[in-house]
């Protein structure tokens, strides 16, 4: 799936000519055909792309379909450990992956301000195709409109997906059940901390890199070899904490935390102290909580593990039929309390 | 993490949990003061590990909870005039006022911006010379001093685009209010071991004695928190009162003498009003004679108001340990976290919204 | 009320006089905190600090003092 691509590293359209994005780039004129032909095709090319109809024409797809959209707007663009392109990508595939599907195709549409540098669009055009390579997934229709500077955060991109879902997977959140374990594939909170640290206001000096990544390889092997999955689900915005709530209530069980299980790397657990932050509410961009009975559990974690995106994979919980509906955590010391849905955003405590 | 984790070690915690089982006899009130330990305590459940007769009360040292609502309303005023950068601690933000609080002001148009330290906020100025940047100061004598750094060093700086809301609050008098009223239900405290480390401990030698009680200077692990309730139950057991260092690995007698040099220089004492609790004499800092030009009520002539919290709104009994946040008809119907009634509900550490995340009932679920 | 954390001092700058400040690692993040009011503070020690000010130096020999007495502390007495 992963073949071998070469990018170009230097932008298809010359500086001489056009150092920013213009407003007729979205104009619909010679300008946008010029972007469009130079820097999408060329970048993200393939046949059903370049028919540049209005819309893709897809072959057929056997069975039920899975349809997915999301928005990425982050500031800033470029973050360590990716971009708003590869985040896309990544965001959208891990979606339809949680629907227990086979990632096919992605729809690109980019809000750019004017004057975003030409050569930064090219950065994130490449960091695209790169992510949707890896993902095994195809950018098959896209559209570009321009607003003028000062009214965006130099790109917005929204994203819609289709896969193929694997009947031999039924994964819905109400599926939990008594019985079943919660399993992570690596540490919580990186993703959050590093953009927060990427922005300037909080002066934060971390190495931390966002997890942004595809989750396909290791999903995908794991569907063909694990039947019986419950549920999945990517904790992003809100972190492992709001998607364990969610599947609590919708699946109306109980869901046991063990604090002294969770992967925290040493970056985030520093910045939460100072910020007074907890990290079961920080964004997650490359993580897949996967639920499923406790007899499949070794088998999977195996799985998970033999994959880069899952060597840190580990059991963090189980579902109970005590406490429907409620998060609990077995804390480090022992003790048992709720962990409750986020309220607002989580804002730098002094106390 | 160093001089943390060893803190939150499970055998520890359990090796007190039990002492404090076998040294407790009767029932005992022990006030923790500070927010940041009622925050832990409900973070580690650690009620769960306390015999029954020991009762912790939630006292009134959550500086957000406590800030006056026409404070709050004179950071809103503020923050809507022209060219006017206003900052603040986060956890500030999202306090309502009389009428509106500082994120809706910022989604309205207010450039409003929080900032880590104070110090964050001179640089603002300093790099905005065209804005006026102001600073939305609470906190009690742990932040005191680092606010009062920033006008220190405005000063020396020229900023004259640097001014200052202030509402600091000072422990000791809230403390002594605490146990003059009549009806109080405390046997000992837990004291704030991050104000100790600036303040030291000789102040609350004083109120000690003239009340007769422990005051255990307390940390705010799980650890630190059951040897400060460990060493209050010896006490009180035993008869006997005073003050007990148990933090003392941080909180030296004499506390951090520059920070208190500082605090004396810029600030001078005044009555101030404790939302919730009315006002209390000399338990707030207003800024001295010689750095009133940072004085943001006097620069921007801000004129006293009136503003009054919801009248069933029980905050008052649940700041003074007269009345536990579950007790209030409010509570988690009426008054959540996303629709605060009362400070305690708004502030994490606050005492409502501190049982809210950690421990409501199911029953109390929707 | 007072949120503060003990960190670690990997490095002090003391240029400006007005306003010595020292780079404190907490984890594997680290921010500038002033330390204005420690004046003999070394790389190495532990701070603990609190919106950007450190607030006292932690102190080692208590700290390990205090943890070995509660470790070594006997159940009955």
């Amino acid at each position: 799936m992963n073949a071998k691509s070469t990018y170009h590293l230097s932008c298809p359209i010359p500086k001489t000519e056009y150092e920013h994005i213009l407003m007729a780039h979205g104009g619909g004129g010679k300008l946008t055909r010029q972007l469009i032909e130079k820097m999408f095709y060329s970048g993200l090319g393939n046949p059903i792309l370049e028919k540049g109809h209005d819309g893709a024409f897809l072959p057929s797809i056997k069975g039920e379909i899975a349809f997915t959209t999301d928005s990425f707007v982050v500031d800033p663009v470029f973050f360590p450990g990716g971009d708003i392109g590869d985040l896309a990508v990544n965001g959208t595939v891990n979606d339809l992956l949680c629907c227990g599907a086979e990632p096919l195709y992605i729809s690109l549409a980019f809000i750019l301000e004017e004057g975003l540098l030409m050569e930064n669009l090219w950065k994130i055009v490449c960091s695209i195709k790169k992510a949707a390579d890896a993902a095994g997934v195809k950018i098959v229709t896209g559209d570009t409109k321009v607003v003028e500077r000062g009214k965006g955060d130099g790109i917005y991109i929204n994203t819609t997906g289709i896969g193929r879902i694997l009947p031999e997977q039924n994964i819905s959140p109400e599926n939990s059940c008594e019985g079943d374990v919660v399993i992570i594939n690596g540490h919580i909170g990186n993703h959050g901390i590093a953009i927060m640290s990427a922005r300037k206001g909080l002066k934060l000096n971390t190495h931390v890199k966002s997890d942004t990544q595809s989750l396909s390889g290791m999903m995908m092997d794991l569907f063909n070899k694990v039947p019986g999955i419950h549920v999945l689900r990517d904790p992003t915005r809100g972190g492992l904490a709001s998607s364990l709530n969610e599947i609590a209530q919708s699946s109306k069980s109980g869901i046991t935390l063990y604090e002294s299980s969770l992967p925290i790397n040493e970056g985030v657990r520093g910045a939460c102290e100072i910020m007074g932050f907890d990290p079961l509410y920080i964004a997650n961009e490359g993580k897949m909580v996967v639920i499923l009975p406790q007899e499949s559990a070794q088998k999977a974690l195996a799985i998970m593990r033999s994959h880069k995106e899952g060597t840190e994979s580990r059991i963090i919980g189980k579902v109970t039929s005590s406490h429907p509906g409620i998060l609990q955590m077995e804390t480090t010391i022992g003790t048992h309390r709720i962990v409750d849905m986020i309220s607002g955003e989580q804002l730098p405590r002094i106390c | 993490m160093k001089h943390i984790d060893e803190y939150r070690d499970r055998e520890l915690v359990e090796k007190l949990a039990r002492k404090i089982g076998k040294e407790v006899t009767r029932n005992w009130n022990i006030m923790e003061v500070c927010g940041g330990q009622t925050h832990a305590i409900m973070k580690y459940n650690l009620l769960q590990l306390l015999p029954p007769e020991i009762s912790l009360i939630h006292g009134p040292g959550c500086p957000v909870c406590v800030t006056p609502i026409e404070m709050i309303d004179h950071a809103i005023a503020l923050a809507r005039l022209d060219r006017v950068i206003l900052t603040s601690f986060g956890d500030m933000l999202r306090v309502p006022g009389s009428i509106s609080d500082l994120l809706t002001e910022k989604a309205r148009g207010g450039d409003i911006r929080m900032v880590y330290s104070p110090l964050d906020a001179v640089e603002l100025a300093a790099s905005n010379s065209e804005y006026e940047v102001i600073f939305f100061a609470v906190g009690f004598e742990t932040t005191a001093p680092a606010v009062a750094l920033a006008i220190q060093q405005a000063k020396k700086r020229n900023l004259n685009n640097f001014s200052v809301l202030v509402s600091h609050v000072l422990v000791p008098p809230a403390i002594e209010a605490l146990l003059s009223s009549a009806d109080h239900r405390i046997d000992a405290f837990l004291a704030a071991g991050h104000v100790c480390a600036i303040m030291g401990t000789h102040e609350y030698l004083p109120i000690a004695e003239k009340h007769r009680l422990p005051i255990v200077i307390t940390g705010f692990e799980p650890v630190d928190i059951l040897m400060g309730i460990f060493h209050a139950i010896e006490m009180l057991e035993q008869g006997r009162f005073g003050i007990k260092n148990s933090y003392s690995r941080i909180v030296k007698p004499e506390g951090n003498q520059k920070a208190q040099d500082l605090l004396k220089e810029v600030f001078v004492e005044e009555e101030r009003e404790w939302r919730g609790i009315g006002p209390i004499p000399l338990s707030g800092y207003i800024l001295s004679d010689g750095y009133s030009n940072f004085d943001a009520v006097k620069r921007y002539k801000l004129k006293k108001g009136i503003a009054a919290d919801y009248g069933s709104c029980m905050a008052g009994l649940v700041l003074t340990g007269r009345k536990r946040p579950s007790e209030c008809i409010n509570f988690g119907t009426t008054c959540i976290p996303e629709r605060p009634m009362g400070a305690p509900m708004v502030s994490s550490e606050g005492a409502c919204a501190a049982y809210y995340k950690y421990h409501r009932s199911s029953a109390n679920l929707q | 009320m007072c949120l503060a954390v003990p960190g670690k001092i990997v490095s002090i700058d003391r240029s400006n006089p007005d306003s010595p400040m020292a780079s404190v690692q907490f984890g594997a993040t680290t921010r500038d905190i002033s330390i204005q009011w420690l004046a003999d503070v070394k790389v190495g020690e532990y701070i603990l600090a609190h919106v950007g000010t450190a607030l006292s130096k932690v102190d080692e020999e208590d700290a390990m003092f205090t943890l070995n007495a509660l470790r070594e502390m006997g159940e009955i007495e």
